[in-house]
């Protein structure tokens, strides 16, 4: 048993709150991610729960057991660090039997030269041995343990941390954005490698990352941060139909959701739309709406682009509502086999309204009005 | 194809001509400094030539082979290593504890930075002089100190036996500030991640920490501070010259001192520029084994 139980943590640097009292319960076994903007908590948080960083107030429970105040290696974590933090001057075997030797050496029997004398070191050593190699084997960088870091790519380093935080097999793996310093490709790989990883091991793993594209691939659940808050935690597409907030919605999806400002629309499209009252902001995803003849669409503009991506096309639209001082870009997908567009089409842009979204002044979303029924 | 070949020839030398401009200065400006007079203390170490005179002769290695001859040459020559042996250690050592506790500890970091640097900004004859009234036999406050703890008196600079670690330790008082300014910087270039690393890793106690993280990662700098220290260890002058002369008995008698006292004080130049070329050749090896051996083992890429 190894979830993670946050309650309340909070923290502040002088004047300024990083957190602002964060409650969060981790399952057992869970893939959860942080998702949010730069600066907002998120790494903090991580930090917090590895210990490397002590919370202001609140509490830590990892696996059944208050941490608080216990240091980084008495907690069973851990840690993916974002720039990987190999320690360059060991070989790639020396730098994944660290924890072990860390943990099973006495301080005489690691002591240089000293050490390789003091008798007991012999069998412990072995034993490290076969455990780096096992771990080396089954990450597929067996071949590059007597390698340094620096002779490694991004992708075998990164396998390198893998199997440091791995070897002494911790209940609880922390991550701090492990993919942010590999190319495009070698992430969308990575990914797909440590989510293969979580399931062959069972631990729980909490990813940090500001990317809301690795959030939505690799997690059961994601919580989403914005400055130092806890706004929304869900699974991936829970968020993503379902936000409750407004940032969440703008965050979550790529291409980003269609915002429409209430106060832009007259009173019959609002009626298109289907607004409820108190509604300010009505949103619809790019997938959510239709082209459609000028005349006949809800709202109209000209079209500034078409992205091609040949599954789908983007078409970036700048439609005039009436009340609207200027052009409110839109984004709507179109099917490929449909219809060619090329810019400077007018076009009608149809949402439909069931799938708008509807928040208030605050962001807060507002249930449509079918659904309240329902 | 023949047709390209000139033109790209022309382009090719053009380039040349550019980038020869481009180091001309400098190469003008290290034949006229470094290497001519270098060059020209190699020729005289060949001559009997006397500052002042109008000629000289040319003797082969006659002057190499007095100086090889000569038992205070070796006796200074042995008395260098020693203040060298004993002078790197401690100004190194002393020079990454200092900067360690400084770092260690938030508080008035500018201040004791300055205070431990103070040392080397200040001009070593005058400070010579200070010291020479410390370790004064019976003002000094060094002996005073002692006395208090019942230690008898000692006479640090003519005592054959205590002179040259005196002076050793006045060089590493001298030199040690700027070791700590340099291991300050290298400190702060310690990236925080590998120290979050061992604590995960369990290597969380100052000496761990110090054993697997900022002493490998620290390599590049301490080789630095090891080739000028023990440069600067080999230049030992002033102290020697302010404070003993050579004495007792070429008891503290270092290279430099015996080549100043040969060229300027005895007038054969000649024969110090063969000292200067022994002194040399010493120092530019030291140089490069040292920087052979340990760049091999400090930078990991």
């Amino acid at each position: 048993m190894s979830g993670i139980a946050l309650s309340a943590v909070a923290k502040s640097h002088g004047a300024t709150p990083v957190l602002r009292g964060i409650s969060l319960d981790i399952r057992d076994g869970e893939f959860l991610t942080l998702v949010g903007p730069s600066g907002c908590g998120k790494s903090t948080l991580l930090r917090i729960i590895a210990g490397l960083d002590a919370q202001d107030s609140g509490a830590v429970v990892i696996g059944g057991r208050v941490v608080d105040g216990l240091r980084p290696k008495d907690r069973d974590v851990a840690m993916v660090f974002q720039a990987y933090a190999l320690y360059p001057h060991m070989s790639v075997f020396d730098n994944m039997a660290l924890p072990l030797r860390m943990r099973r050496l006495s301080g005489a029997q690691r002591l240089p030269l000293v050490g390789a004398l003091s008798p007991g070191r012999r069998p412990i050593e072995e034993g490290i041995r076969h455990e780096v190699e096992e771990t080396a084997a089954l990450l597929d960088i067996g071949h590059l343990l007597s390698r340094k870091p620096g002779q490694l790519s991004g992708g075998q380093r990164q396998r390198v941390a893998l199997g440091r935080a791995m070897v002494r097999h911790p209940a609880v793996f922390l991550m701090d954005e492990p993919l942010s310093n590999l190319d495009a490709k070698l992430r969308v790989q990575m990914r797909a490698e440590i989510t293969a990883l979580h399931r062959r091991l069972g631990s729980t793993f909490v990813f940090v990352t500001h990317d809301q594209a690795e959030a939505m691939t690799m997690s059961d659940r994601v919580a989403v941060m914005m400055a130092g808050e806890l706004i929304q935690v869900g699974a991936p597409d829970e968020l993503y139909a379902d936000p409750r907030d407004m940032r969440v919605a703008e965050f979550i999806g790529s291409p980003k959701i269609n915002v429409v400002p209430a106060a832009a629309l007259d009173q019959g499209t609002r009626a298109a739309m289907a607004a409820v009252p108190g509604a300010s902001a009505l949103a619809f995803r790019p997938e959510a709406a239709d082209i459609c003849a000028p005349a006949a669409g809800v709202l109209a503009g000209s079209i500034t682009g078409v992205e091609n991506l040949g599954a789908d096309i983007f078409l970036h639209v700048a439609a005039r509502p009436a009340h609207s001082q200027g052009a409110l870009p839109l984004i709507v997908r179109v099917a490929p086999s449909g219809r060619r567009f090329a810019v400077g089409d007018v076009v009608g842009v149809n949402p439909d309204p069931a799938r708008v979204l509807q928040f208030d002044a605050g962001g807060r979303r507002l249930k449509a009005r079918e659904r309240v029924a329902a | 194809m023949t047709a390209v070949a000139p033109g790209r020839q022309h382009r090719l030398s053009h380039a040349s001509l550019v980038a020869g401009l481009a180091v001309a200065p400098a190469v003008v400006l290290l034949a006229l400094l470094l290497f001519g007079p270098a060059l020209a203390v190699a020729v005289f170490s060949l001559t009997d030539w006397q500052i002042g005179a109008s000629s000289f002769r040319f003797l082969g290695l006659a002057n190499y082979q007095a100086l090889f001859a000569d038992r205070i040459f070796w006796t200074s020559l042995v008395n260098t290593v020693i203040y060298v042996v004993i002078v790197v250690p401690g100004t190194v050592g002393l020079g990454l504890v200092v900067a360690l506790l400084i770092e260690a500890q938030p508080s008035l970091r500018g201040f004791y930075r300055a205070a431990h640097f103070l040392p080397v900004m200040s001009t070593m004859a005058a400070m010579a002089i200070v010291w020479g009234t410390m370790l004064h036999p019976t003002i000094g406050l060094v002996n005073r100190m002692l006395a208090e703890f019942g230690i008898p008196a000692t006479n640090w600079l003519r005592d054959p036996r205590t002179v040259l670690p005196a002076l050793a330790v006045i060089g590493i008082w001298q030199g040690f500030g700027f070791a700590m300014v340099l291991f300050v910087a290298g400190l702060k270039s310690v990236p925080q991640s590998l120290y979050d690393a061992a604590a995960i890793d369990g290597a969380d106690r100052a000496l761990d920490r110090l054993r697997v993280v900022t002493l490998p990662m620290l390599g590049p700098v301490t080789m630095f501070v090891l080739i000028l220290t023990a440069t600067r260890a080999f230049e030992v002058f002033d102290t020697v010259r302010v404070l003993t002369q050579g004495g007792p008995n070429f008891a503290s008698d270092v290279l430099l001192y015996r080549l100043y006292t040969e060229s300027f004080d005895f007038l054969r130049t000649g024969y110090g520029a063969a000292l200067t070329v022994v002194y040399l050749v010493i120092v530019v090896l030291l140089t490069l084994t040292q920087a052979r051996v340990l760049d091999r083992r400090v930078h990991y890429t």
